[in-house]
């Protein structure tokens, strides 16, 4: 006898909860040579307002904790995604072997930037020389929430657009490639089950042009990650709605996604505190 | 009503026959219309209209033991002016102690000073310490009294020391409004509301509030509802009309909308004034702000830019 089949359904990712979108909206996720494969949801901008809310509301927790533990969150993380190699292959589609290679280099580039966690500090800081009795620090602060437009790498993409945001203490709103969602969130359910506090990263499914500009002109969003903005008209139109609030915006060329990512993604969304402290009181 | 109302406190067993013989309440009923009501859609101009409203119905309150006298001269000059052109709100609420550094402080802006008196926010304490806590705020310049009742004496029944202590507060407010306090959070029921409105009313209230904002759950909507319609009841048998404030728990600009449209459909849209209806809260002042700034900029807008409370 055949059983009846149990289909996942595909939600977004708000607060470490699953909500459906607010809107009640779907839509329909195609394979390359356009075979259905799952509904998306369709996140509207009332979503991704409820995203920034919970972005909001984990940043103190998230930046206040050590960087030790938010290192040992994301080799948890790792960890996770290692288990679920397989499907995650599947998820990704394609050849199999290459997509094996594409899922072990996701959790290859998360467990770097996890390793930076208490070194970023040591390379982005210094200890100042100034002419008076006293120490002059200088250490990088992370800059708040940020809203970032996932490129259309579904996973190695994504890990590695994330992963640099949130390895330095800030909190994240994600909207996840618009043509290969599913990835994204089966990495959500990586993450909620991961140690990552609520809230830390959320992510929205649906289309970009929809979200993206609300994102962009939220007064309560610190920093903007264009990557994965395609239509140059809408990245511009993002770009002079960020410049309300001064938003630090990174709108990077297209990117190899293989290659040696560097600092310059994690030292975008960071910001310097320098502090001068007197000596021998 | 069979009874004329001015018998009714005659004494405690014609008070407790007229209580308890008020129509029961239906808890699902209630709870199912308030959650109705709660889901109808305010839009565009009409959420303007509503938001520039519940923010002239605000009682902007600050009831902690680390207020200081810069924190309410603050909280006054917000009131006075929340900012980004929006209406001045109905009223501070202070403790009795800090009523002079408010009244000085909104003196001539037309925002009232409310404060809380008679041992707020348990009332236990003798009658004589709470007329001389509620007469202490008077004499300071408060325009308006919330009052706690006596919750422990009305849970055991004894409903005319709980009217007396109102009639003995009324009388130390003279010309000052009296809100009195129910606590609905620690009266059990929805009858226990609807008789603690009722009992109130009788004793000469001019405003029944839900509660002190210490004790949760504070102000449900179906609270609310039960003593809206204890008001419309009460200005059909007798005339007089009393306001309602629900207090506590009301958070978001869509929490505040909900009370307007519960105050709308059930005592009507003679209670949509400041002057009928408060709504008692100190972050929700920012919330409604935001929506405003929302709604005339076209971004949403966000804490940063907001003064804090």
């Amino acid at each position: 006898m055949s059983r009846l089949s149990v289909r996942k359904t595909y939600k977004l990712f708000i607060g470490g909860a699953f909500p459906r979108s607010e809107s009640g909206r779907s839509y329909v996720v195609t394979s390359a040579k356009g075979e259905f494969v799952a509904n998306a949801a369709r996140a509207s901008r009332k979503d991704a307002r409820d995203a920034v809310v919970a972005a909001r509301k984990a940043f103190p927790g998230w930046s206040g904790a050590t960087p030790y533990n938010r290192g040992q969150i994301l080799y948890r993380v790792a960890e996770m995604l290692e288990g679920r190699r397989a499907q995650f292959a599947e998820e990704l589609g394609g050849p199999k072997k290459a997509a094996a290679e594409r899922v072990d280099a996701a959790v290859d580039r998360l467990v770097w930037y996890a390793g930076w966690s208490d070194k970023i500090a040591s390379v982005r800081g210094a200890a100042n020389p100034v002419a008076g009795p006293y120490f002059n620090l200088s250490t990088p602060e992370p800059t708040g929430v940020v809203a970032v437009v996932a490129p259309a790498d579904p996973l190695l993409g994504l890990i590695s657009v994330i992963a640099p945001v949130i390895v330095t203490g800030n909190t994240c709103v994600v909207v996840a490639s618009e043509n290969a969602p599913l990835p994204a969130i089966t990495l959500a359910e990586v993450l909620a089950t991961s140690d990552l506090p609520g809230g830390v990263v959320n992510l929205l499914t649906g289309h970009q042009s929809e979200l993206a500009p609300w994102l962009a002109a939220h007064m309560d969003v610190n920093g903007l990650d264009l990557g994965g903005v395609e239509d140059a008209d809408l990245a511009l139109k993002c770009e002079q709605e960020a410049a309300e609030n001064l938003k630090r915006v990174f709108r990077p060329a297209s990117e190899d996604w293989s290659l040696d990512p560097g600092l310059s993604r994690m030292t975008r969304f960071l910001e310097t505190k320098t502090v001068w402290h007197p000596v021998g009181i | 009503m069979t009874t004329s109302l001015a018998d009714v406190a005659a004494s405690a067993t014609t008070l407790r026959a007229f209580l308890h013989g008020l129509p029961g309440v239906d808890r699902v009923g209630a709870d199912q219309r308030a959650a109705m009501l709660g889901t109808r859609s305010i839009k565009t101009t009409a959420k303007a209209q509503a938001i520039d409203l519940a923010i002239s119905m605000v009682d902007l309150t600050t009831l902690e033991g680390a207020d200081t006298h810069g924190k309410v001269r603050a909280m006054c000059t917000k009131a006075m002016r929340p900012g980004g052109g929006a209406p001045r709100v109905a009223a501070v609420c202070v403790y009795p102690d800090l009523v002079a550094v408010a009244a000085e402080t909104v003196k001539g802006s037309g925002v009232k000073v409310a404060s809380v008196a008679t041992a707020f926010p348990s009332g236990r304490s003798s009658l004589e310490v709470k007329v001389s806590d509620t007469a202490l705020a008077v004499a300071a310049g408060a325009d308006e009294i919330d009052m706690v009742i006596d919750r422990g004496a009305f849970l055991e029944g004894h409903y005319l020391k709980v009217f007396e202590e109102i009639v003995a507060v009324k009388a130390a407010c003279g010309q000052a409004h009296l809100k009195v306090i129910l606590e609905t959070g620690e009266l059990a029921t929805y009858d226990n509301v609807r008789r603690a409105s009722w009992l109130a009313m009788i004793a000469g209230a001019d405003f029944i509030k839900t509660s002190t904002g210490k004790v949760a759950p504070a102000a449900t909507l179906p609270v609310t509802l039960i003593m809206l319609e204890a008001v419309r009841d009460f200005r059909d048998a007798t005339g007089r009309q009393v306001g309602v404030k629900p207090a506590g728990g009301i958070r978001t600009t869509k929490d505040a909308i909900k009370n307007l449209v519960l105050v709308n459909e059930t005592a009507g849209a003679d209670w949509l004034t400041p002057e009928w209806f408060r709504l008692g809260a100190s972050s929700l002042l920012n919330d409604l702000l935001m929506q405003r700034e929302k709604l005339a900029t076209g971004r949403y807008a966000g804490p940063d830019y907001f003064t804090l409370d």
